[in-house]
């Protein structure tokens, strides 16, 4: 039976009805319609589902819904402000960090997550963080290379 | 989709009153990064959950030089990686944790889960097992204590000594030695988000003299049906000089201590070549690290994950 999970996405408290056994990822997707988050393999090994879950990446499809209550989640729709695209966003735009874009929200919440915690990251470093989330059109070379620029303009 | 009740619990207690009152149809879930998956493909079918991830008791990590670590079983295996003390007195076990998965699945993923699960290939067990790690856990009747060292927990392939409804809660690792190294290298395939091939952690401990070894203990992982000690390989080391031709004796015991199987990532033949070559890596950094003080994070990192591609 479906029960209420309250919990804070993209900045907003929700009241949401789920089911018990709903994973995060179906939640955001079938509940909320926040389609950014995708679903690639619904196994943990592809990374295209990728939110933050109080501040740090997971893959959402191995998190159980009602265990997110009281959460604050951030999709790939909460990053862009009324000021224009997060710098993020705004790099991979820039550098051609996508091609067919399935893998891109997720790879941009990997992204975010690692800047949060390492605003100064070598390219071995960036590599690592997002060892984590598969694209099979860009060989990762300018995705890279839009993480490390994003890096440098976040940087006080 | 596969469909269950969800309950929740939020104390020890709690959780063994709703394991009892659901079972057998019931199953504990923590970081569910093992539990999803078998429930999708159809393996596991519980009409219960008990999510046990919110119990605060199993989510303290503390450290201190004479009590060592006490790592509660929800201790993610990110947090493992990061933690300062892990990093300096328990290095293979936080280059175990870099070498598992990516950030999304090590952020959810708890050193319990790992435990409990009991996959020959679990990448924190084989340096548990090097730290001489023992296990707290809480049974479901009478709600008993009972500690069982972790060379003792595996029965199988994920099969455990735990009975059905008993919570692990804590892992104990006893107060690190002076003069100790240790490391775990990972050979898998893949550089990332793969399954070890073989894994092998090594902690070494030297003598004053810092030419004679006062301790070894070696974890194997994958090339059993549970991790295992590699004891023999071990006596073949503690109490003796350190040197090329010592090392690599203890090495070849290892390798014929390990019995692997065939599969998809490597035959049995090619696992026990590795076993030999990854413990003799690992017993050369470990003795380096009690010679010379700690590694950079950055470079057991490096070491961690040996990938064929
Ligand atoms: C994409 C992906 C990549 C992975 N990569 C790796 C890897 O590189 N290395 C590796 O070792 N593993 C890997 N795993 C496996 C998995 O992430 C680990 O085994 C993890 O540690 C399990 O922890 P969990 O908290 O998620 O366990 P859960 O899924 O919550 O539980 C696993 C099992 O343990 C039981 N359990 C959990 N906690 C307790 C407790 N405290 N007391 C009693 N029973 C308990 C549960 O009932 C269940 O049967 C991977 C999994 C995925 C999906
Ligand atoms: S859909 Fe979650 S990792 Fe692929
Ligand atoms: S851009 Fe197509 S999968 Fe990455």
């Amino acid at each position: 039976m479906k029960r209420h999970l309250n919990l804070t996405v993209n900045s907003e408290p929700r009241q949401i009805l789920v089911e018990p056994y709903y994973s995060l990822l179906d939640m955001l997707r079938d509940e909320l319609h926040l389609t950014g988050t995708k679903k690639g393999c619904d196994e943990g090994d592809c990374g295209a589902c990728t939110v933050l879950l109080n501040g740090v990446p997971v893959t959402s499809c191995l998190v159980l819904a009602h265990s997110a209550h009281d959460a604050e989640v951030t999709t790939v729709e909460g990053l862009a402000t009324r000021e224009g695209l997060h710098p993020v966003q705004q790099a991979f735009a820039e550098y051609g960090g996508l091609q067919c874009g399935f893998c891109t929200p997720g790879l941009i919440m990997s992204a975010v997550g690692l800047l949060e915690k390492n605003f100064d990251p070598t390219e071995e470093e960036v590599r690592y963080a997002i060892g984590g989330n598969l694209c099979r059109c860009t060989g990762y070379t300018k995705v890279v290379q839009a993480i490390m620029a994003a890096a440098e303009q976040a940087r006080p | 989709m596969a469909r269950f009740e969800y309950l929740e619990a939020h104390t020890v207690r709690q959780a063994l009153s709703m394991y009892r009152r659901h079972a057998p149809n019931v199953r504990y879930v923590a970081g569910s990064t093992d539990f999803l998956i078998r429930s999708r493909m159809g393996n596991w079918n519980p009409e219960y959950v008990v999510n046990i991830q919110h119990i605060p008791a199993l989510q303290r990590t503390s450290f201190s030089r004479r009590n060592g670590l006490r790592l509660g079983a929800l201790t993610t295996v990110q947090t493992l990686q990061d933690h300062e003390s892990v990093q300096t007195h328990y290095p293979a076990l936080a280059a175990a944790a870099a070498s598992f998965a990516g950030v999304q699945v090590r952020n959810l993923a708890t050193v319990g889960g790992n435990i409990c699960n009991a996959s020959p290939a679990g990448d924190t067990l084989p340096a548990l097992l090097a730290f001489n790690a023992q296990c707290l856990s809480t049974g479901p009747e009478q709600g008993e204590q009972r500690s069982t060292a972790l060379d003792e927990f595996f029965t199988g392939p994920g099969r455990t000594v735990l009975e059905p409804g008993e919570l692990l809660t804590e892992i104990r690792l006893p107060r690190p030695e002076p003069n100790t190294g240790s490391l775990y290298i990972k050979h898998s395939p893949r550089g990332a988000m793969d399954i070890a091939t073989v894994g092998v952690a090594s902690a070494v401990t030297l003598a004053a003299d810092r030419r004679t070894c006062k301790d070894v203990r070696i974890g194997l992982g994958a090339v059993a049906p549970t991790p295992i000690r590699a004891y023999a390989a071990e006596g073949i080391l503690r109490g003796n000089e350190i040197t090329p031709e010592s090392l690599a004796a203890c090495a070849e015991e290892a390798r014929n201590t390990a019995s692997p199987i065939d599969d998809v990532r490597g035959s049995a033949v090619y696992r026990k070549e590795i076993v030999g070559v990854l413990t003799l890596r690992t017993l050369e950094r470990a003795v380096e690290m009690a010679r010379d003080g700690t590694m950079a994070f950055e470079t057991q990192r490096r070491l961690a994950v040996q990938a064929a591609f």
